[in-house]
């Protein structure tokens, strides 16, 4: 009796089993295909002759590949300039950040000093503060110091208005030892050689994460470059293709490459660093 | 030079060398921003003119009782709602994956990847979506749902639904990351003690993942919440407001800009900063009352 009592709540438990499993990839599959088809389909989009575009439909696949959207969406849009702007402020904005971060959050965490909480908070509080709407500001004060229509405005905005970057270093800081600080010193070394020498080549890690994170950032940032660059030779990526729509609105084949043209950046990046960009968020959230 | 200082002499000089740009910037960019909102929102400033008159709460009062203005807390609404929905599958989607499943990587790489994708991006994507026979029409006919299709942007009672939907597919992916990685920061023999107890993987939901989540799911839900009101860069591409679907931040933008309305886009702007204080207080006060 016991023997078929156990068997049969043996395979209650398997059926359970089996069924939760069951709905567990159901959704994974439906959440995944959500996620992909609509980028799938403007991929298709881009690489569809005209003729299978027009007779085929929006999930069909291509007959023949053809790349002259890619082409033409590149040169129409004015993507190489979109592309060289974005690279100038990337540069430019990053070495910024990782440099200023570093060093205050450097300063914050090795030292005690008067006005530490104060600025400490001033820099939480800032965290919370919803930034688009600071922008109605913001606009004086570029166009009064003269960077409107300049590169210079994304770049000083960029670096102007993060502060979550201190707060990764902040935080990284905290694996850092101070003996190594303290050996440093009993050596003679200056505060700044500490910095320089010990403290900012082991940040590398915290280094790579900001500059991933906040290039992603920057790369995909839209509205600044909108409002303070409406010069077609300063586009960004991201307001070269906008712009690009305009008067290019009902020919999707050449849009779908615009977009595909922006994302592929995107995508070899997140296969690269993909461990790098999960440790990123989930480290900064702390 | 600097290397024959004193300790204490270094101290001071490098606290001030190395904060400085920073503070500055914070100040100029964050802090006076504010107190300058602050100033104008209780005057009719247009931008321009050198005589600022000051009107009190009139702007204030403005927005809450002007039908005009007062629709887009109508629009935060569907943003709200869609955020706990965003939340709630970025909390499904993590507790499954923290398990044994196979494909890990993969599905978690997918749900991800379209938080790292450009707005811009997102949008031209979204717009052909929701098209007449663009993705979603199409997919409903192939599933036999055709005749369920809808003017999913042209409809005004619906257009609200799809952009929300569409930030959810934009930012569920990054709340899904971070919860996952605490989930998985959980010591796995509590699991273990547990299931030899007999407990269900519902209950070790409900009573190991929840109680570790219960900050990060907070903080979640505070950015979460001050987003939904800050939703602009998706229905601005998309739609530019069109059909009722204009964002409080899209607003304050338009009175700002295009209307010259200054002193009322500032109001416009400090009722924002007042919500997302409003919603940080809320969730510590429910957070303090749990424990």
């Amino acid at each position: 009796m016991k023997n078929n009592d156990r068997k049969k709540s043996l395979l209650q438990y398997k059926i359970k089993y089996a069924t939760s499993s069951i709905i567990k990839y159901i959704t994974l599959i439906f959440g995944a295909a959500i996620a992909i088809i609509p980028i799938l389909v403007i991929f298709l989009s881009s690489i569809k002759t005209k003729k299978d575009y027009d007779t085929g439909g929006v999930l069909s696949l291509p007959t023949s590949v053809t790349f002259q959207h890619y082409i033409d969406a590149f040169t129409k849009g004015d993507m190489f300039t979109g592309f060289k702007n974005t690279f100038f402020i990337l540069i430019v904005v990053l070495t910024a950040k990782i440099i200023l971060g570093a060093a205050a959050a450097y300063v914050l965490h090795r030292f005690r000093f008067k006005g530490k909480v104060f600025i400490m908070t001033a820099f939480l509080v800032a965290t919370f503060i919803p930034g688009i709407v600071n922008n109605i500001i913001i606009y004086q004060i570029i166009s009064s110091i003269g960077l409107f229509n300049t590169l210079g405005s994304v770049m000083l905005l960029g670096i102007g208005t993060d502060v979550i970057s201190m707060y990764i270093f902040l935080q990284f800081l905290d694996s850092i030892p101070v003996s190594l600080d303290e050996s440093a010193m009993l050596d003679g070394a200056s505060y700044f050689t500490i910095f320089r020498t010990i403290i900012f080549p082991l940040l590398k890690p915290a280094i790579a994460t900001v500059g991933i994170l906040q290039g992603v950032g920057l790369y995909n940032d839209f509205y600044t470059p909108y409002l303070y660059m409406p010069d077609p030779g300063l586009s960004t990526i991201a307001t070269a293709l906008y712009r690009f729509k305009g008067p290019n609105g009902s020919d999707w084949q050449i849009i779908a490459a615009g977009v595909m043209i922006i994302i592929i950046p995107t995508l070899i990046i997140f296969l690269a660093l993909q461990k790098h960009i999960y440790n990123g968020i989930q480290g900064s959230v702390k | 030079m600097f290397n024959k200082l004193s300790y204490e002499a270094q101290k001071r000089i490098i606290i001030v060398l190395f904060t400085i740009i920073p503070i500055a910037m914070l100040a100029t960019f964050t802090y006076y921003p504010l107190v300058r909102m602050i100033e104008y929102s209780f005057t009719n400033w247009d931008g321009l003119a050198t005589n600022i008159k000051f009107v009190g709460l009139k702007n204030y009062i403005t927005v809450f009782t002007n039908p005009d203005y007062f629709k887009v807390f109508g629009v935060s609404l569907y943003y709200l709602i869609a955020t706990f929905v965003q939340l709630a599958l970025a909390l499904y989607f993590a507790t499954i994956l923290s398990f044994n499943v196979r494909f890990k990587n993969f599905f978690k790489g997918v749900l991800f990847f379209p938080y790292l994708l450009n707005g811009v991006a997102i949008a031209f994507i979204f717009q052909y979506f929701f098209q007449v026979n663009g993705t979603l029409d199409t997919v409903l006919k192939f599933v036999g749902l055709g005749a369920h299709t809808q003017l999913w942007l042209g409809n005004p009672k619906i257009i609200n639904i799809s952009l929300a939907a569409v930030s959810v597919w934009r930012y569920m992916g990054g709340n899904f990351i971070i919860f996952l990685g605490t989930i998985q920061a959980i010591d796995p023999q509590i699991y273990e003690a547990a299931e030899i107890d007999g407990a269900n993987r519902f209950q070790q939901f409900i009573n190991i993942i929840l109680p570790n989540l219960k900050r990060i799911i907070s903080l979640n839900l505070i950015l979460a919440l001050s987003g939904a009101f800050s939703a602009f860069e998706i229905p601005f591409i998309m739609t530019n407001g069109a059909n009722g679907s204009k964002t409080f931040v899209m607003e304050a933008l338009e009175v700002a800009f295009q209307y010259q309305k200054v002193g009322l886009a500032c109001a416009m702007g400090i009722i924002l900063l007042l919500i997302c204080i409003f919603v940080t207080v809320l969730q510590k006060g429910l957070l303090v009352s749990e424990d």
